[in-house]
């Protein structure tokens, strides 16, 4: 690990002030810190984001607002989390260990960088962390990484499982600016598809900061699922993840929201799926229709072609699950 | 006869080689760069040195470290305090395990200076007056490890768990253990422990 120094802010405001003149913000750390350690990042200065006052779960009739230094664990455990927003409890339970998730924020969670092991490996060439230097992924070891939203340029995976929880729920991300402006962002529009810049991954500016992620309450959001399929049954990223959300009163789908995790190069939505139900009487029939119509538009690379069957399995399930 | 530990033994015979790393300390700055696809363009960083005190199993301990400086290394170079194990050094294993403020972390993806203003506890601070803490004991009285590597992280974990309430079934004991990676398997007495501390406790 590259030395570098650490900037205490006293608030928000010469936090952000602290990023107009560079340096990398660190919420938990679990991941920038193994990034340094194997060099992928080589931050000069750090500014700790731990004395800030983001911490706050907050939940109205109308919404959730969790602050961007929420830990995993505390969000996960909330009792209004577990009976209102199931799946975001559920997606963070399924994630990393529960000494990480002691650690992990949300706003860090969110800005976790891809598990391909080339990019965490200096020794080899990759488009997201030397651009231009070529993926050795397409032709090499791609087993866990994406199907969908990929492109020539790189093929990997987004890790996490929040994200594809929070994208059903037509979640939102507060931003502050270097310059102090905020604006408020759909989550569906935070990540970026790699494209030829698989390096810029994120529609924020330079030294812009995640406080808060705020989520709508909906009856679907009640009734929702998360659902991870991995190589162990614990402290793993997914093959394949489902998240489900749905309002199926009197036996039809009003409303339906469907994602995938480890398929996509980043949070997966599947339209398809829900356009199949939505409206529709819930049938075994109509969910298992709708579920194999899952993963439209993927571009399996040699060793991952099972992710497809995976998925459809993954989605039908969550649905049954959910609607049980 | 008088009593050796195998810590004693194993720093006295360091200190004849502790020559060497400290001319190694330069270099360790300008890491090497296997493939040349990342070379460090800038040169190499002046390390800053920080007085910082922790609070560790009660006790007030200075130190000076770097920023990037871990907890585990502090812990374990400077502190004296060889308990807290490094495994695979990237948040995978759980044989670092401590708790800051009663919550279980990974030491080595945590900063010293952050852990300031914190109690921290480690493996050495679980046993009181020479006492066995109840789940050391039931570590013991279970044959809870075999190389026994890995065992201060389990320990601390499953205090950890003890005190979170995650011991409703033998598979919940399991979840919540799966951030402390056993090699040698001795999983099925790890959890026997566990549930045999509850069940007394």
């Amino acid at each position: 690990m590259q030395a570098f120094t650490l900037t205490t802010p006293d608030g928000l405001e010469s936090a952000t002030a602290a990023a107009a003149q560079g340096g990398r913000y660190i919420g938990g750390g679990t991941d920038l810190l193994q990034l340094a350690k194997n060099d992928v990042e080589t931050p000069d200065r750090l500014i700790d984001l731990e004395p800030l006052p983001l911490t706050e779960i907050t939940a109205t009739d109308d919404a959730l607002r969790l602050g961007a230094m929420a830990r995993m664990s505390d969000v996960a455990a909330h009792p209004a989390v577990v009976a209102r927003w199931p799946v975001i409890s559920q997606s963070l339970l399924a994630s990393a260990s529960p000494q990480v998730r002691n650690m992990g924020t949300i706003g860090g969670n969110l800005l976790q960088r891809t598990r391909c092991g080339y990019f965490r490996d200096t020794g080899f060439a990759c488009n997201k962390r030397a651009p231009g230097s070529g993926c050795p992924a397409i032709q090499g070891e791609n087993r866990m990484l994406a199907i969908l939203g990929t492109s020539d340029h790189c093929i990997a995976s987004h890790p996490s499982d929040l994200a594809v929880a929070l994208i059903i729920l037509d979640a939102s991300v507060e931003l502050r600016a270097t310059d102090g402006t905020t604006r408020t962002l759909p989550l569906s529009d935070l990540h970026r598809l790699p494209g030829d810049t698989p390096h810029v991954e994120t529609t924020l500016a330079p030294g812009e900061l995640i406080t808060a992620v705020s989520v709508p309450a909906s009856r679907a959001a009640m009734r929702s699922h998360y659902l991870k399929v991995r190589d162990r049954a614990s402290f793993e990223f997914a093959l394949v993840s489902a998240a489900v959300a749905v309002d199926a009163g009197a036996g039809t789908v009003h409303d339906i929201r469907v994602a995938a995790g480890g398929v996509g190069a980043k949070p997966w939505r599947l339209p398809e799926v829900e356009e199949a139900l939505r409206g529709r009487p819930l049938t075994p029939k109509a969910l298992a229709d709708a579920a194999a119509l899952a993963g439209q538009g993927a571009k399996p690379a040699s060793q991952n072609g099972f992710k497809q069957v995976l998925l459809r399995r993954a989605v039908l399930r969550a649905l049954q699950t959910a609607t049980a | 006869m008088s009593t050796v530990s195998r810590r004693g033994v194993l720093g006295a015979t360091l200190t004849g080689l502790a020559l060497a790393p400290q001319r190694g300390q330069a270099d360790e700055t300008t890491p090497a760069s296997p493939s040349g696809t990342q070379a460090p363009s800038s040169p190499a960083r002046s390390a800053e040195a920080l007085d910082i005190v922790l609070q560790v199993n009660g006790s007030a301990v200075p130190l000076t470290v770097e920023p990037r400086t871990t907890l585990l290394d502090a812990l374990r170079e400077q502190a004296q305090l060889t308990g807290t194990k490094k495994g695979c050094d990237h948040g995978s294993c759980g044989a670092c395990t401590v708790h800051l403020d009663g919550r279980r972390v990974v030491s080595c993806l945590t900063l010293a200076v952050r852990a300031q203003g914190k109690a921290i506890t480690t493996i050495e601070g679980l046993a009181v007056n020479g006492t066995l803490h109840p789940v050391q004991a039931a570590f013991a009285e279970q044959d809870g490890f075999q190389c026994g590597y890995c065992t201060p992280g389990q320990i601390m974990s499953a205090v950890a768990l003890i005190d979170e309430g995650h011991t409703g079934s033998d598979a919940e004991i399991r979840e919540w253990m799966s951030g402390n990676i056993c090699r040698c398997g001795a999983y099925p007495n790890i959890v026997a422990a566990i549930r045999g501390s509850v069940q007394e406790g």
